[in-house]
């Protein structure tokens, strides 16, 4: 009896082990899942940000020596300061267009019911699913088509492609935002309306802070992908219109030098600073 | 502060009557609870006051003005709801001022007036803090102040209590009816809770499917309750069905002879009985209109009370409440006991009940 219940005890006490260890196990698995994805992503980063320090033309392992001439190169080279110029011009109007079509259309979507709704919604999140070259060709049939038609001059110019890139800056707008009002409480709407605060200033005294983390983290967003954009904007910029990412691209076509690894540091770094700092101010990892 | 009068205020929403024709007088600085059981329309009445749903037909007025068309910011009525709804972005000072902000109130007068109201709800000290930092009846009290600070027309209170635990409902409770007196303020309050709402009121306004049942006092709604709705609704009753046979005798289903006042016409009808006005002995007691013998069926012990279930010979029941003294008799089912009570405990509603909904 005693030796039986003993037993049942020890019995108890491995069950309780492996069962401890499995969980440890599970975490392991979980951790080195993680970890390497953390590696697949950062990989390339690391590689461009050791590549731009090389002294070599020719990039090849192991490197000759280190240098910072690449960087010092940039500022000299026209193409890449006009074209940083033209894509933060570009991501800026992009991105002011999208919160102004994208929030009132958040709104519209988690606030009121009709039919359609559904489609709507989809519609506006479909530039991010649909391939920026097939866009930027559609773009550009339609900017033909426009001209031929109109007489208007859209094909290259400025306006179409701060257009096409609201285009890409939308669905970010109307994804977190729409993310950000879904658990919005709309009885604080009506304490500010009984307090004596009519419907715009309820808005903005009230509504618009709440759901400012989403619009701030949507702006981030959608202007790094307008900033990045190189498949849609090649096919709308004008001559002597280049943006940041073609620039990069024609710059590769004759060389192959680090200039390129160092423009993307300091792209990387730019980004980095710009989520950083907002992050500071409203916490992205809320929303997104 | 002001007086409000709704006049015949009616609510639709396609075929369904959400509020119907209701017309109520609350005199300035009276204290108006609105009570009925969940979808009965009080909420619906309350945002029609507020100015949150537009009435179908009928008025709305505030110290004689006529807002029903108006939108809630040009009404002057403060507003406590269910779930606080304090702004979570802004500090409990600046929830409280942002009332004042909106009237244009100068910025040296707001900070004292702030302070004032904190202090009111015993806040003072917690100004700085945000809402998240505050614990559930604390933040009531904060909306509290917020509605208060302005001095609107009308306080609108949306089941302020029902998110708070048990002990600090009756806490907030207090301290809503010590400001509510102290500042003269008209007040308006929603609630299922019917304890609430005996201890809170002047008056009492019980509602179900969009009307009004019966507007009184305590004693009104409970001593003379103008249906069998609002005597099952508000404490609790036994009813018997039956029909008055003479003037002062009614039969009920099961063939009790029950003598009862205010039988004056013949026909269907139910008895209500409360359960505290029923006597209970081990005993035939004595001098009472009725005397019926039962047998102990379930019994309840509450503390202070004890209900007990009694089987008449009818086999119809009757509920009764007696207090819990140490010389009371030790009841168990089973046991046969003797009830009794005057004729004038009994309340009679004419008309054939049966087959609808009995109070608990």
């Amino acid at each position: 009896m005693v030796q039986a219940t003993a037993s049942a005890a020890r019995g108890i006490a491995k069950r309780s082990r492996s069962f401890g260890l499995s969980r440890k196990i599970g975490r392991y698995a979980l951790n080195g899942v993680a970890g390497l994805a953390m590696a697949y992503i950062l990989t390339p980063l690391f590689f461009v940000t050791w590549l731009a320090f090389f002294a070599q033309e020719i990039p090849s392992f192991p490197p000759e020596g280190y240098s910072l001439k690449w960087f010092a190169a940039i500022p000299g080279n026209d193409r890449f300061i006009s074209g940083f110029i033209l894509s933060l011009e570009v991501g800026v109007s992009a991105t002011l267009i999208g919160l102004a079509v994208g929030v009132p259309a958040a709104l519209c979507l988690t606030r009121m019911k009709f039919t359609g709704r559904e489609w709507l919604n989809s519609l506006l999140l479909l530039p991010l699913v649909v391939p920026g070259v097939v866009l930027g060709i559609a773009i550009y049939v339609f900017h033909v088509e426009t001209e031929i038609r109109t007489g208007i001059p859209v094909l290259g110019s400025l306006g179409g492609l701060v257009a096409g890139h609201v285009l890409v800056v939308i669905p970010w707008c109307v994804r977190l935002v729409t993310a950000s009002l879904a658990g919005f409480d709309r009885t604080i709407e009506e304490a500010a309306q009984s307090l004596g605060a009519d419907r715009w200033t309820t808005f903005r005294r009230v509504t618009l802070p709440s759901i400012l983390p989403g619009i701030v983290a949507a702006s981030l967003f959608g202007f790094v992908s307008s900033f990045g954009n190189l498949e849609m904007s090649l096919f709308l910029v004008g001559p002597g219109r280049t943006t940041l990412p073609i620039a990069i691209l024609q710059y590769l076509e004759w060389k192959i030098d680090p200039t390129i690894a160092a423009v993307s540091v300091l792209q990387i770094l730019l980004i980095a600073a710009a989520m950083l700092v907002t992050d500071r101010f409203v916490r992205i990892s809320r929303v997104v | 502060m002001a007086r409000l009068q709704l006049h015949h205020v009616t609510k639709r929403y396609g075929d369904f009557h959400a509020v119907r024709d209701v017309t109520l007088d609350v005199p300035d600085g009276e204290f108006l609870v609105l009570l009925g059981p969940s979808g009965c329309g009080k909420t619906t009445t309350l945002r029609i006051i507020a100015g949150f749903v537009e009435a179908t037909s009928g008025n709305v007025l505030l110290g004689g003005r006529d807002v029903t068309t108006l939108p809630p910011w040009k009404r002057n009525a403060g507003l406590v709801f269910q779930n606080y709804a304090l702004f979570p972005h802004l500090t409990v000072a600046e929830n409280v001022a942002f009332g004042l902000e909106m009237r244009k109130v100068g910025k040296a007068d707001i900070g004292p007036r702030v302070a004032e109201a904190l202090r009111l709800v015993r806040l003072g000290h917690l100004g700085e803090r945000l809402p998240r930092q505050l614990s559930g009846g604390q933040q009531q009290r904060v909306a509290l102040a917020r509605a208060l600070v302005f001095k609107p027309d009308v306080l609108l209170l949306d089941e302020p209590l029902s998110n708070l635990d048990a002990k600090l409902r009756q806490e907030v409770r207090i301290e809503i009816r010590r400001l509510t007196q102290q500042l003269g303020l008209t007040t308006i309050m929603v609630t299922h809770d019917q304890e609430e709402a005996l201890t809170m009121a002047d008056r009492l306004v019980v509602m179900s499917d969009g009307s009004v049942r019966q507007l009184g006092t305590q004693r009104d709604l409970y001593e003379r309750p103008a249906d069998r709705f609002v005597a099952g609704f508000v404490g609790r009753s036994t009813f018997l069905e039956g029909a008055v046979e003479t003037p002062g005798t009614f039969r009920t289903d099961g063939g009790l002879e029950i003598r009862c006042q205010d039988g004056s016409s013949a026909g269907p009808a139910s008895l209500a009985l409360r359960p505290e006005r029923i006597s209970l002995g081990v005993q035939p007691l004595s001098g009472m209109d009725n005397q019926i013998n039962g047998v102990v069926d379930f019994v309840s012990y509450l503390g202070a009370n004890i209900d007990v279930h009694v089987s008449l010979p009818s086999s119809e029941r009757v509920l009764v409440q007696i207090p819990n003294r140490e010389d009371g008799p030790a009841l168990k089912r089973g046991d046969k006991v003797h009830v009794g009570w005057a004729a004038s405990t009994g309340t009679l509603f004419a008309g054939d009940a049966r087959g609808t909904e009995s109070s608990p």
